[in-house]
């Protein structure tokens, strides 16, 4: 049986990033630091630092992707290694190979990293327990069930404005059931010590036992969001219409839609974020988006620093070889 | 030609005998103890236990089927090493069982050397679910009941002429409760694991109102149901409640549900990939104290042997199922040897149970019974694995777990089909390695 355990090597160090389930405070923690140090390096003439030059990168992206693709793809060049994108959803899969085949093509060719995006739940640790030793993984999303380098840099952009975790009031809005982003931040923030984390949506959008992750539900947005520090907001698939999951984009917005008007409920100084890509007007308001509250921007930014921490601390050289 | 198994814990449920005694066969089958019985062959069985061939309700041999997952042969194989002589195979073949000509074919492959096999006929043409198959002629071709296999039946209305038309003819119905559209593409229990996962889940009332389903329409035409695997303890009350009015309806399940629960998923363990799925320890739980309460007649290994690829892919993607045939048995033990359930109900739910179900003369060691045998070691320690399987199909969750009691040997009237030497492997008969 593959096991939360493949993440960490026998010294247990960090070796694939799959989930942050079983992740501790203080791994968590160092990658946060390790990300703060590589901010710098993006505001430099030359944004370039040479910890990973000679290593191999692969996106290997089944499923479709701008932002997530682009930042890892940046943040893979910004640390020198030599990154190459693969878009399999047509290619292989069309002609039969199997997913395992693909992997093992692509690493005959040396890959030392693969990033890996697959629409379906669990392909990362799929790969990831079928790999040698010598190569690692790191999840970009898979399926329904994490999104950890995202979930991270959620972490850190809250970090970056409101410090302390333990005291935090944190809202989560939207479409949960379907969310691999919620999952991951859930449990990012939940290992932080947010004790007061809120997931609001109907029913149709939020799991069964949905408590059992340490959240509180609300199906209503009003006392879901009242006197919250930071409230994030889910993208929602128009197809989701078609499941009798909600009635109408209109109902939707009108019931959870995040506008100026109900912002005023949470804490004057809350920030407000979403993963992208927003739908204006479904689920957010164009004026909130863009408001002085909002933070989705530096999410995308922090995005690139966290992702270098990441490949950094699991591709790169031992911490003490970093820090001497 | 006769045989002594000498000195061996006979547990024969059907007629309440556990007692350390000789079992006397004489040209195959069981004979009446008699004081001197001059044996042309001993059986030394000291510290075994020696119950009736096992009688599995539900095994998919993959044969007929134009696929690679497995043969007859292969699994037959699988299925005498654990201890089962006569098994019961589900319509859902390529072809489909809903011709006298296939039930037929199947019929004549249990050959001496190999377990018996029953089919189970289609209860709609092609299990398409809108013509009835042709019930009547399929009974007479050997067919000891239909079934629609894990093909629900969506339209209410086939199901009741279905079950109106089998009733005519005293046929009985096999359901597998789940209501298409509450599973829909879900692959987990919903429950705690497809929240932490993020898998699709499958909630518990796409069993609960297939049941409720399934009861009303036995209620209304009288038909004689046996509910395939149930998995959740509320079914199980609905199917116990029902039997409490005296309603025709009995219910199975399969053994690894009554070991396995939603958490053994972990990491997205494809193995544990079943359909309908593991639930929660809960139903876990209320699945074992139904065995001991008698609402579920029957544990099957509901053997489905998939070809390493089927698992090895994402988990919506795996295919469901389990390659049970070897375990069937060691996982009943286990209950045992963890008082969940004394060793002749243990022995009961996978010999006289099932054979009663399915109205055949088998599972017992009565007098004149054919000498179907199994013999097992309940101080045999061993760790399953994939090489040391037989079936072609290696995916079994268990993979790894040790067990506490063992199939050394097995018998069809009265020959000795399988054996396991000293050194823990296994070998087969001559007519049985291809």
């Amino acid at each position: 049986m593959t096991g939360g355990d493949i993440q960490f090597d026998r010294q247990g160090r960090l070796r694939h990033l799959l989930t942050l389930e079983g992740l501790s405070r203080q791994t968590i923690l160092e990658i946060l630091d390790l990300a703060e140090s590589f901010i710098s390096v993006g505001e430099r003439e030359i944004k370039k630092v040479p910890l990973l030059r000679g290593k191999t990168i692969l996106n290997l992206f089944f499923e479709s992707s701008t932002r997530t693709r682009t930042t890892f793809e940046i943040a893979g060049k910004r640390l020198s290694a030599d990154v190459i994108n693969l878009n399999v959803n047509a290619s292989a899969a069309s002609k039969g190979e199997t997913l395992l085949d693909t992997v093992r093509n692509l690493e005959a060719m040396h890959t030392d990293l693969f990033v890996v995006r697959h629409a379906e739940s669990g392909v990362a640790y799929l790969v990831a327990s079928h790999v040698p030793a010598h190569v690692h993984v790191i999840n970009a999303g898979d399926g329904s069930h994490a999104h950890p380098t995202q979930a991270l840099l959620d972490a850190f952009t809250i970090r970056r404005h409101k410090r302390a975790f333990n005291n935090l009031k944190v809202a989560i809005v939207g479409d949960m059931l379907h969310s691999r982003v919620a999952r991951s931040q859930i449990q990012v923030l939940t290992t932080l010590g947010v004790r007061d984390l809120r997931v609001v949506a109907p029913k149709t959008l939020l799991p069964l036992k949905v408590d059992r992750l340490g959240v509180r539900p609300f199906t209503d947005l009003h006392a879901g969001i009242e006197g919250v520090d930071v409230i994030i907001a889910l993208r929602l698939q128009r197809e989701r219409m078609h499941g009798a999951l909600i009635p109408s984009a209109q109902e939707y917005f009108d019931l959870f839609g995040l506008t100026p008007e109900r912002l005023a409920l949470a804490k004057p100084d809350a920030i407000v974020m979403h993963p992208g890509p927003i739908n204006r007007g479904l689920e957010i308001d164009s004026e909130v988006a863009d408001g002085s509250q909002s933070v989705i921007l530096s999410q995308v930014t922090n995005g690139i620093a966290v992702r270098m921490a990441v490949m950094a601390l699991i591709l790169g050289p031992s911490v003490e070889a970093r820090s001497g | 030609m006769k045989l002594l198994i000498h000195n061996g814990r006979v547990v024969d449920p059907l007629h309440g005998v556990d007692a350390v005694r000789d079992l006397h066969i004489v040209d195959g089958l069981v004979v009446a103890p008699a004081r001197d019985f001059s044996a042309d062959e001993i059986i030394d069985a000291s510290g075994l236990i020696v119950c009736p061939g096992l009688v599995d309700l539900r095994a998919r041999m993959r044969d007929p089927s134009p696929g690679h997952k497995a043969t007859f042969e292969s699994e037959g194989a699988a299925a005498l090493a654990g201890g089962i002589t006569t098994l019961c195979c589900p319509p859902d073949t390529e072809p489909v069982i809903d011709t006298p000509a296939i039930a037929e074919r199947i019929r004549t492959r249990s050959a001496r050397t190999l377990p018996a096999v029953y089919p189970l006929g289609a209860l709609t043409r092609g299990l398409g679910g809108q013509q009835l198959a042709d019930l009547a002629t399929l009974d007479r071709a050997g067919c000891v009941g239909f079934s629609n296999g894990l093909q629900p039946l969506r339209d209410a209305q086939v199901q009741r002429r279905a079950m109106e038309y089998a009733a005519s003819f005293g046929l009985t119905v096999f359901l597998h409760p789940e209501d298409a559209a509450l599973r829909g593409n879900g692959v987990v229990h919903e429950g705690e694991i497809s929240a932490r996962l993020g898998l699709p889940g499958i909630p518990e009332a796409a069993e609960t109102v297939a049941v409720a389903r399934d009861l009303a329409l036995v209620e209304y035409t009288g038909a004689r149901v046996h509910l395939c695997q149930l998995t959740s303890l509320r079914a199980l009350e609905m199917v116990s409640e029902a039997r409490g009015r005296g309603l025709p309806v009995t219910a199975d399940t399969a053994a690894h549900y009554l070991h396995l629960s939603e958490r053994d998923i972990g990491f997205f363990d494809t193995h544990c990939h079943v359909r309908p799925p593991l639930r929660s320890l809960e139903d876990r739980d209320g699945l074992r104290s139904a065995l001991r309460d008698g609402i579920l007649s029957a544990v099957c290994s509901d053997h489905q042997p998939h070809e390493p690829d089927a698992k090895l892919t994402a988990f919506s993607h795996s295919e469901p199922g389990v390659s049970g045939l070897e375990t069937l048995l060691a996982l009943m033990m286990v209950l045992v040897e963890e008082r969940q359930l004394s060793l002749t109900a243990a022995i009961a739910t996978v010999t006289c149970g099932p054979a009663g179900l399915i109205g055949i003369d088998a599972g017992h060691l009565g007098s004149g019974a054919l000498a179907d045998v199994c013999l097992l070691d309940p101080g045999c320690r061993w760790i399953l694995t994939a090489e040391g399987m037989i079936s072609r199909g290696r995916n079994n969750p268990f993979i790894g777990r040790e067990f506490g009691a063992r199939v050394v040997r097995t018998l069809i009237a009265g020959e000795t089909v399988f054996r396991l030497d000293a050194a823990g492997a296994s070998y087969l008969s001559s007519a049985n390695t291809r």
